[in-house]
């Protein structure tokens, strides 16, 4: 029990530390994070340039910690979203169940039949095509935003389903139609009280599933493009001169790394606090 | 059960159709056409081509003229890779990909479960902690933060494996390691709690009161039924190492089929979208379809289609 109450602690601290990074922005490194100085460009880690300067001559802190604003924004908003349309779709097809429900899954079925990346990809393209005159970042933001969440709200429709399926032959619904109440009031006030642990923990899960997607695709170019940056487009750059100044790939890995740990560690913490059958 | 075989593989044509249907009306939404270049066409020159590639009748027109020549096999011509066939160019990359993507499964499942055996028939010990901890970091790391690390060191400072392209079985060893780093860390996770849990079950105790030897009551009993988990994975690890090749192609310059589903869609390259996705589709359903029968296999009370009653 010591071991999980450490680790959830050591994931809690990882994520606020990465929260106030994303927070306080580039004011932590003391430079702009796209102010150029090609006297010092390419420096390692120094007094003056904490995690060195990049090929612009760049603030490395500078440009992570605005990596992880852009990187943490669209995570959360990723899965705020997938848990938006997850969770309406998936109380309607359980609740109304029957053919309905049938029809609605199968839907399910075929969007997840659909591999992920191409859909990505495609959402996307038409997005950015579709978001003509917002800032290009705030359209890149958005883009991604709308596409990860719709990749992952499939998995939430799914469980919420199931356990409003299973939760509506539970005595207490027969009661509570017992005593008249209406429909909605029973599913909003007595059945999702009920199921929301379980979704929680989908949900958490949600967000480091959204940073490593988010990641992969800004590395692959498909992301944030410069002069802003995420983690993944830092990761990106860095991986071009990774063996003459490794530092460029090592940090924003680093950052990834400790933020996909700390979400997963803050999912496993929830999971056992609120899955019974899960405490050892 | 050949029967019920036959019946699945005809029941995963019409999702195939839907997946073409659906991937063809999502890529008209795309705004741009395949030939717009940064210099314009002449209107005639972009005539003839549409009518070239089939592209100059109504959607529905091209629609069913897609359809008919996809029932015959015929994926169509590439717009970008002029020339060549769509069943050209997958003939070219499929096997590569296959080929990575079934030497990541071979790690993944056999690292993963030994692994996760080990791990769990000790548990609490050092080398469960320590295999709790590099599972925790492989089923968060990003494979370029696997790869790049791979590279720098295994590749460039060791010198000891080479780090891209792909031109024999020792250039495989690094892409498969990347891209089997989550899977397997996940079925190490898998395996462990599953063993965990069937250490305790009445059968077991059953199989060590009657007398039955450590080693087989593992092996026997442990080990087959926390490989069922296992396999219930298996359709979402096909389509992590199909989807996370184009990651790992991109970064170890490997010329297999995931880098098309992003290129093939910035150059509005419809045919080619097309047949890497219908490709795709068509091995998840057929590994879907391994898994339930691998289920009856492994745990006789499920017998598919009742054939057994």
């Amino acid at each position: 029990m010591t071991t999980s109450r450490a680790t959830a602690a050591l994931g809690a601290l990882v994520i606020a530390g990465l929260v106030g990074l994303a927070l306080a922005g580039d004011r932590v490194a003391g430079y702009r994070f796209d102010a150029q100085d090609s006297a010092h460009a390419l420096e390692s880690p120094s007094r003056a340039h904490w995690l060195g300067t990049d090929a612009l001559g760049r603030d490395q802190l500078a440009r992570l910690a605005e990596g992880a604003r852009v990187s943490l924004l669209i995570a959360i908003g990723a899965t705020t979203l997938a848990l938006a349309i997850g969770l309406g779709y998936g109380l309607l097809a359980g609740w109304l169940g029957g053919r309905v429900d049938g029809a609605m899954m199968r839907a399910v079925d075929v969007v997840y039949a659909l591999p992920d990346v191409l859909v990505i990809v495609l959402l996307i393209e038409i997005l950015q095509a579709t978001l003509l005159g917002v800032p290009d970042v705030a359209r890149r933001v958005a883009a991604l935003v709308a596409a990860l969440g719709f990749v992952g709200w499939i998995g939430i429709a799914r469980l919420v389903r199931a356990l409003v399926l299973q939760a509506r032959e539970e005595t207490w619904v027969e009661a509570a139609r017992a005593l008249g109440l209406r429909d909605r009031r029973i599913l909003l006030r007595h059945v999702l009280p009920n199921i929301a642990g379980p979704i929680l923990v989908a949900a958490a899960f949600q967000i480091p599933a959204a940073i490593l997607a988010e990641s992969t695709l800004s590395f692959i170019g498909l992301g944030i493009q410069p002069p802003f940056s995420s983690w993944g487009t830092l990761a990106s750059d860095g991986f071009e001169a990774m063996r003459s100044y490794p530092h460029l790939i090592f940090f924003p890995c680093l950052a990834i790394l400790l933020a996909l740990i700390g979400f997963h560690l803050l999912g496993e913490t929830l999971r056992a606090s609120l899955d019974p059958r899960r405490r050892a | 059960m050949i029967r019920y075989a036959a019946g699945r593989v005809l029941a995963g044509v019409p999702v195939l159709w839907v997946v073409a249907t659906l991937t063809f009306a999502l890529l008209r939404f795309l705004p741009g056409g395949p030939f717009d270049k940064e210099k314009t066409l002449p209107p005639e020159i972009l005539r003839n081509l549409e009518r070239r590639y089939a592209l100059d009748g109504t959607l529905a027109e091209q629609y069913a003229d897609y359809l008919g020549r996809l029932v015959r096999g015929d994926l169509g011509p590439s717009y970008k890779y002029v020339g060549r066939d769509v069943s050209d160019i997958l003939a070219d990359a499929l096997p590569v990909s296959v080929e990575l993507g079934l030497l990541a499964l071979a790690i993944a499942l056999g690292g993963g479960i030994a692994l996760g055996l080990a791990a769990g028939t000790r548990r609490d010990s050092a080398l469960d902690r320590i295999v709790g901890i590099a599972t925790l970091v492989g089923v968060s790391a990003p494979s370029f933060v696997i790869g790049a690390g791979l590279i720098l060191g295994v590749g460039l400072e060791l010198d000891w494996l080479p780090a891209g392209l792909w031109e024999g079985p020792r250039y495989a060893i690094l892409p498969a390691l990347t891209l089997a780093a989550l899977p397997l860390a996940y079925i190490a996770q898998l395996t462990r709690a599953q063993v965990i849990t069937v250490m305790h079950q009445d059968y077991v105790r059953t199989a060590r009161a009657k007398g039955v030897p450590e080693g087989r009551v593992r092996r026997h009993h442990v080990l087959r039924n926390a490989l069922l988990a296992v396999l219930t994975y298996f359709g979402p690890l096909l389509a992590i190492l199909l989807t996370g090749s184009f990651v790992v192609e991109k970064i170890y310059a490997i010329p297999g089929l995931g880098r098309f589903f992003v290129t093939a869609v910035t150059n509005r390259d419809y045919p080619l979208v097309l047949g890497v996705t219908l490709v795709y589709a068509a091995l998840v359903v057929a590994a879907n379809l391994a898994v339930d029968l691998l289920y009856a296999w492994l745990d006789p009370r499920i017998r598919v289609g009742g054939a057994e009653r």
